[in-house]
């Protein structure tokens, strides 16, 4: 069957198979960014925006896509370089594999709440599990960047 | 030093963060088979009839393989340098499966939608066997786990397969025995460690196909390239220079990806049919057929004279390697050769261990590789043996710790180089509060703190073992090229690598390219494991940038007409001292481009000692009686590896380590059922630390100088998840007055605990 989406601004209107996922109809079509790590909702790499909402890809069905506006990474290269300049300066890229996902839901709440306590911060990303790098340089590269933004407020 | 001990940012930060298409499946591209392994239902059995004709009828798929198709020539997939220790003791298919999970077809497709549609539909009856399960009573057990006639050890790890082991071995100096009777205080107790799953966020993944020479193409998320080179030219039976294997970014390793758990699956779909074949493991299958931490059993008796010396160790270790031998016999002896060498004032010490097969999945490596459970125990034991005395635990280990300069005997008989173990001591008691009189803390309401210490150490690499090469190259205009074959697999190696190059070459790190790996192009390397990246191949790499300094300076010297020996090189030019004439480096890169002498060097580099980091850690819990759940709060690592290269790259592997260590310590288990099933199947049923779990991590270093190492840097990469499993156990005990000899510490263990110790009871320890 066919769907017809927005996704990153752009037009698409890709065959899909029933049972297929929206994570790998989003790979398939070239958003790389979007990853698995293990489809089951419990980890976050899968994080895109679809209606202004962070959803996990790898439970959501193609078919619902139908008629959606979706941004993966790939949509925001810009904010994801700034927000990267904190990463880096903290080491908090190890394998990178999770970042992709990390650096989605960080934009995503930045939408909803701007101005993130600490705890605010944490208790929103806590579904981005991350194995190497035990999250403390995360935690400081993002109040770093919150409280940057706030400056530039 | 301008680059070393710097917080360099990673050459691949921006890429990685920004969410490029680097890892190997974004950058295979389309069209190939999807190979999937149909697995055994049966923890021990033999295939007696499989029938595909149902399967191959389903559309799109291409090749359907059984044990009839393979090479019988057994081989291991363990990713250690050859003649592995690891016994030769698997096919790619056999007919005698022997774990829950185990391979019994390989099945390759157009897409996954009908690979799985035709796993469904193979028949295969099978002869059921008894399994062993227990490990404990799978040594001389009736019921043998590799029964065959061909089980081919290459060295003689003291294994028998007809008694159901893998390895033995035995190591002491002095008589354990003899000292241990005139001790007045000694600690006789047995601590049993779990499998745990690395975990790593990307799964294991291959892509084979042939290129345009007609050599198979291997591009494998592997901290082992070249390694996996020798394990497929075993299991397949054709010649390494058919072989290339090609390293991407990789998401992630700690262990699991020393081992070629994919690899074999799609090369010989390639090789059969011809056509690019590809394997991704969903996460359901790295949890179930993979490469976990041995389990382990661990006895420790350990005596202390009145004042407080600990005069011996004696450590007797059952491992638990699974079906298969991988690092089997290595990973064991860690348990023992790094915990024990620790004290230093031991007058005695033995170490002994049985390595056993049983019909689970088959072990691995997974940092830590023995050391993690060896600590767990010895550091339980040195806590259990401070509270029977009443002397304060840190101030007990504070008077026993190896100091630099003393002889290890149990560490090899090497000397202890560089050690400020005791100076981490003191400064993680200062960032955790540490006040031996308050070491538990009442908060009401059944929530009770405690504060736990432990210390550990590692080794550099294997010594006389691993090796590692770097070639650099210089090229137009003066930017060098470095070549490696070790593996960054997140850990940052390119950039460090890099950086030791810079510090040597006067230049800055933006001006070396860093290439790896590719069997074909890159020197060899051993592989990103063991410790041994930073301090081998670092050493490589300052070799090699101090070998093409010459040849600069043998090029400076041809062009200003010049004796080599009068030239100076400061990075940015040649300078003859007695004319003070000079020729940059961008001119020289530029005309030697027609000189016919080419600027490039390569060194290798292999050590014979492998120098320990140590650390000191140190957890602040907090228990809920109530429910027995138990929270981190605080967690101070104070660690000496030597010179640290990358300072924000040390401490994100310690904290990343150290989390990874509190989820070993308090939930993550592999867990089975009675039939060797396994109930640990996704993230739902394992799981692994979140952003609000692990409390704060404070990190700090402590570096002493290692004269042999790169700067004076030795590891980092697996020490630190070595004290949060013992530090964890010896907090609660401070809290309140139990001791979990069994992880993971869960919450039903440590109300279990309470029970028994408030009715007077002893409960048994082991329980899995
Ligand atoms: S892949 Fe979607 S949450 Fe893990
Ligand atoms: S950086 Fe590797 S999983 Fe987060």
């Amino acid at each position: 069957m066919k769907i017809r989406l927005k996704i990153n601004g752009k037009d698409f209107a890709p065959h899909i198979y029933p049972s297929m996922i929206l994570l790998d109809l989003l790979r398939d079509l070239g958003f790389k960014s979007v990853k698995r790590g293990c489809g089951t909702t419990n980890c976050g790499l899968c994080t895109i925006i679809m209606d202004n909402k962070s959803v996990l890809s790898c439970s959501v069905p193609a078919a619902r896509a139908d008629g959606k506006e979706i941004y993966t990474l790939e949509g925001f290269q810009d904010k994801a370089a700034e927000i990267a300049e904190f990463l880096a300066d903290e080491g908090a890229d190890q394998c990178g594999f999770c970042a992709p996902g990390f650096v989605m839901n960080v934009i995503a709440l930045e939408k909803e709440n701007p101005n993130p306590t600490e705890k605010e911060i944490d208790e929103y990303l806590v579904g981005n599990l991350c194995r190497c790098t035990g999250y403390m340089s995360q935690h400081r590269a993002m109040a770093r960047y919150f409280a940057h933004k706030q400056k530039e407020a | 030093m301008k680059y070393v001990s710097k917080p360099v940012r990673k050459k691949d930060a921006f890429a990685l963060l920004t969410g490029r298409p680097v890892y190997a499946e974004d950058i295979a591209g389309g069209d190939f088979l999807f190979v999937k392994v149909l697995k055994s239902p049966y923890a021990n059995a033999i295939i007696e009839d499989i029938d595909i004709t149902k399967a191959m009828e389903v559309r799109g798929i291409v090749k359907i393989l059984t044990y009839k198709d393979v090479p019988q020539v057994r081989f291991t997939l363990a990713g250690q340098t050859y003649p592995e220790w690891s016994p030769y003791d698997r096919l790619i298919l056999d007919r005698h499966v022997r774990f829950v999970g185990d391979a019994a077809a390989i099945v390759a497709g157009e897409n996954e939608r009908c690979v799985i549609q035709a796993m469904r539909r193979i028949k295969i009856k099978y002869k059921v066997l008894e399994p062993v399960l227990d490990f404990l009573e799978a040594k001389d057990n009736p019921v043998l786990v590799h029964p065959e006639d061909d089980w081919n050890p290459l060295v003689d790890a003291g294994g028998d397969n007809k008694r159901n082991l893998c390895a033995h071995g035995k190591d002491s100096s002095g008589d354990v025995n003899e000292v241990l009777s005139k001790c007045d205080y000694v600690v006789d107790e047995t601590y049993h460690t779990q499998a745990n799953q690395q975990t790593m966020m990307e799964t294991f993944r291959t892509f084979t196909y042939f290129d345009a020479q007609n050599r198979l193409n291997v591009l494998s998320s592997t901290q082992v390239p070249f390694h996996v080179r020798r394990i497929l030219s075993n299991a397949l039976q054709i010649p390494k220079s058919r072989i290339k294997v090609i390293k991407p970014r990789i998401g992630g390793g700690y262990g699991a990806k020393q081992t070629a758990v994919c690899e074999v699956y799609p090369a010989i779909v390639t090789l059969i049919t011809g056509r690019p074949a590809k394997i991704i493991y969903s996460r359901r299958e790295a949890q179930i057929t993979s490469s976990p931490r041995h389990e382990m059993q661990i006895r420790v008796r350990i005596g202390a004279d009145k004042s407080g010396i600990i005069k011996a160790i004696d450590v007797y270790t059952i491992s638990n390697t699974g079906a298969y031998g991988e690092h089997g016999p290595t990973t064991v002896g860690l348990s023992g050769h790094k915990s024990i060498p620790i004290y230093g004032k031991t007058e005695a010490f033995r170490f002994e261990y049985d390595v056993v097969y049983t019909n689970k999945m088959s072990s691995g490596a997974y940092r830590g590789y023995g050391a993690t459970q060896g600590f767990f125990a010895v550091e339980s034991a040195v806590d259990e043996l401070a509270h029977k005395m009443g002397m304060d635990p840190v101030k007990l280990r504070e008077m026993n710790i190896v100091k630099e300069g003393q002889i290890m005997p149990a560490y090899y008989g090497e000397p202890n180089t560089s050690c400020h173990l005791d100076k981490c001591i003191a400064r993680a008691k200062e960032i955790i509060g540490y006040n031996e009189n308050a070491l538990r803390k009442d908060l009401g309401g059944g929530i009770v703190r405690g504060i736990g210490a432990a210390v550990a150490m590692q080794g550099s690499g294997i010594s006389n073992v691993d090796m590692g090469s770097v070639t650099l190259k210089i090229n137009d205009d003066g930017f060098y090229s470095m070549l490696i074959g070790a593996t960054d697999m997140g850990t940052g190696c390119d950039t460090i690598l890099a950086q030791i190059a810079a510090e040597v070459l006067m230049c800055p790190v933006e001006n070396i390219a860093v290439f790896g790996v590719d069997t074909d192009a890159s020197p060899y390397d051993s592989g990103s494991y063991a410790s041994a990246t930073t301090y081998v191949t670092g050493n490589a790499a300052v070799k090699t940038a101090n070998a093409l300094i010459e040849k600069i300076k043998t090029a400076g010297a041809k062009t200003l007409e010049c004796h080599k020996e009068d030239c100076v090189f400061d990075g940015k030019s040649v300078t003859d001292k007695n004319t003070g004439k000079s020729v940059s480096l961008k001119d020289l890169a530029n005309s030697n481009m027609a000189s016919g002498f080419a600027i490039e060097a390569t060194e290798s580099f292999m050590s014979p000692v492998s120098p320990p980091p140590f650390m000191a850690g140190m957890a602040e819990i907090e228990i809920d009686t109530n429910t027995g759940k138990i929270t981190p709060v605080n967690y101070a690592a104070v660690v000496d590896c030597g010179t640290v290269i990358n300072t924000n790259l040390a401490k994100v592997q310690t904290e990343g380590g150290i989390a990874q260590g509190m989820g070993m310590a308090l939930y993550e288990n592999v867990h089975y059922g009675p039939d060797g099933q396994y109930y640990s199947k996704s993230f739902m049923q394992y799981k692994i630390p979140a952003r609000t779990d692990v409390g704060n991590i404070h990190v700090e270093f402590d570096s002493s100088y290692e004269p042999s190492g790169p700067f004076g840097a030795k590891s980092i990469g697996e020490i630190v998840i070595n004290t949060p499993s013992p530090a964890i156990a010896n907090a609660v005990e401070n809290a309140i007055g139990v001791r979990i000899r069994d992880l993971p510490i869960t919450p039903e263990k440590v109300l279990k605990a309470l029970w028994a110790k408030e009715k007077g009871i002893e409960v048994s320890s082991h329980e899995s």
